[in-house]
């Protein structure tokens, strides 16, 4: 449904007021000849060009303004109270108006408009507060953990002295597990490549444009799955591998794992 | 005489109230000053805050390049990014400084390299410290971006427009690992040496050229002063140099793409 605006409703019922109000005058005014004439000039169209426009109606019918004269002349003579003389469609809509509002066309239906306005907020300071404030807190965090906590700087070097266990950075170590299950060919290559190949190429495979958790089960499982595997691994590879990289359990062994 | 113009003068804290207020309107009023701090900056004198200086704040700064005027309502909230992605390339930032400083006590030869690091400790004020920042930075860098990553699966922001996003998001990741793998041989000791040797043992097996690719980032057949000094320009200078790159491809992404992804 069209809204109409105020403005355009409140002149459209001022005018149909107006006409009402001519109506009525022409209907106390009585007789049936007299008719055309106050409807011609409430329509506001100069009575000789009515004239011309009627001349020429009836010229294109066929007749001549002689017949068409007699016609009318006819139609008057039976007495019967013209209500709709030939004159009247020719100026006036229903109401007597000479045009009215067919409809409002709102500018989003025939101008492009790209973007719709969204709720924003200004960078400063609603995020750089945000941002900020993140900011000082990891700062502390890692401040505060340096001063209690330090780094592990082991003895020299040493090609001749093999740690057992000799354990790889903790974010390779779900690769070292692996190694301890298949051949280095399949641990150490093709299962991370094929890992990380999916990762880059996951938006060109899921093609399912709903972000709603709802409509992704499949998606949000299999990188759950993905994910906990590598987690899984991790964990393992870091606390429960001891010497020679056997499984052990970190309470009863200790810990084998530096950072 | 003497105690006459000491009694008119105002008291000392006051004194100095004044020259300091005067100092600051001196240094606020050069040129200098307002060259850096643009109009509507809230180092500036006399901000006031309205809707057109905070628009200021960020287009009359160098926070221009990362930030626009406006963001939509629901990108600041913190329980929707977690601040990960901040967080990631603040602790870049963090590693970045704490690093020049560790550079400074370095030298990347087998013959030294342990010994700078004990000198580092030992000898150098707050050696030890940055060097611990640095180290659990790093590790902390691991966490908040793989974090990161799983935030952005999860909410599936990775989805048009925002797919070549992720690729380069991933490409990150990976460098993020990379620098931090490269780090670890650095200080030469023992744990530094087996964890590569470990590390780049996996490498070789990588079929048809995964010995070729071995023996070029070790400098050799087995690893020694050659791969420390390769490592360490991968550590300082190549690595960070690739992943700024790609940082400004991932921040410029974010913006054309429209900001970040929409709630759920």
């Amino acid at each position: 449904m069209v809204e109409i605006p105020e403005h355009l409703r409140k002149r459209a019922e001022e005018a149909r007021a107006k006409a009402e109000a001519a109506k009525a005058a022409q209907a106390g005014g009585g007789d049936s000849a007299a008719a055309p004439e106050p409807q011609a000039a409430a329509s506001k169209i100069p009575p000789h060009l009515l004239e011309r426009s009627k001349a020429a109606r009836v010229q294109a019918a066929g007749g001549t303004p002689e017949a068409q004269a007699a016609e009318t002349a006819a139609a008057g003579g039976g007495g019967v109270a013209v209500a709709a003389p030939p004159v009247a469609p020719t100026a006036t809509g229903p109401g007597g108006h000479t045009q009215r509002l067919l409809t409002v066309v709102k500018s989003g239906s025939i101008q492009d408009v790209k973007s719709k306005p969204q709720d924003k907020v200004h960078v400063w300071p609603h995020l750089l507060v945000v941002e900020f404030v993140a900011a000082l807190f990891i700062t502390a965090f890692t401040l505060i953990f340096s001063i209690f906590v330090n780094a592990p700087l082991l003895e020299l070097a040493n090609y001749n002295q093999t740690p057992n266990p000799s354990k790889a950075p903790w974010y390779f170590l779900g690769l070292q597990e692996l190694l301890t299950m298949f051949h280095p060919m399949v641990a150490g290559v093709t299962i991370p490549g094929i890992g990380l190949l999916a990762l880059m190429i996951a938006p060109y495979i899921d093609k399912n444009p709903s972000k709603k958790p709802e409509d992704r089960k499949f998606a949000i499982s299999l990188m759950t799955i993905h994910l906990m595997f590598w987690a899984v691994l991790v964990i393992i590879g870091s606390f429960f591998r001891g010497p020679g990289f056997n499984f052990v359990f970190p309470w009863e062994a200790g810990l084998f794992f530096e950072l | 005489m003497a105690i006459d113009t000491e009694e008119r003068k105002p008291p000392l804290p006051e004194r100095l109230g004044a020259q300091m207020t005067k100092i600051g309107d001196q240094v606020q009023g050069s040129q200098a000053w307002s060259s850096i701090f643009r109009p509507g900056s809230i180092f500036r004198k006399g901000y006031t805050d309205s809707p057109r200086n905070r628009s200021y704040v960020i287009m009359n700064s160098v926070l221009y390049h990362l930030h626009p005027v406006k963001v939509k309502r629901h990108a600041v909230k913190v329980s929707y990014t977690l601040c990960l992605g901040g967080l990631s390339f603040f602790l870049f930032i963090l590693e970045t400084v704490t690093g020049i400083f560790l550079m400074f006590f370095y030298r990347p030869t087998a013959a030294q390299a342990w010994d700078d690091i004990y000198i580092l400790q030992t000898s150098v004020t707050f050696g030890l410290l940055v060097r611990n920042m640095h180290r659990w930075g790093a590790h902390l860098m691991v966490i908040t971006v793989f974090l990161h990553m799983a935030r952005v699966f999860y909410h599936g922001a990775y989805k048009p427009p925002r797919e070549f996003n992720w690729v380069i998001g991933v490409i990150l990741l990976k460098l993020t690992l990379l620098l931090s793998f490269t780090g670890y041989l650095l200080p030469w000791d023992q744990l530094a040496l087996w964890a590569v040797t470990v590390g780049t043992n996996m490498m070789g097996y990588t079929p048809v050229f995964g010995d070729q690719v071995r023996f070029v980032l070790l400098g050799g057949v087995e690893i020694g002063t050659d791969t420390l000094l390769r490592w360490y320009v991968l550590h300082v200078l190549m690595l960070p140099f690739v992943l700024v790159i790609f940082l400004a491809i991932h921040f410029w992404r974010v913006r054309k793409d429209g900001g970040i992804s929409g709630p759920l």
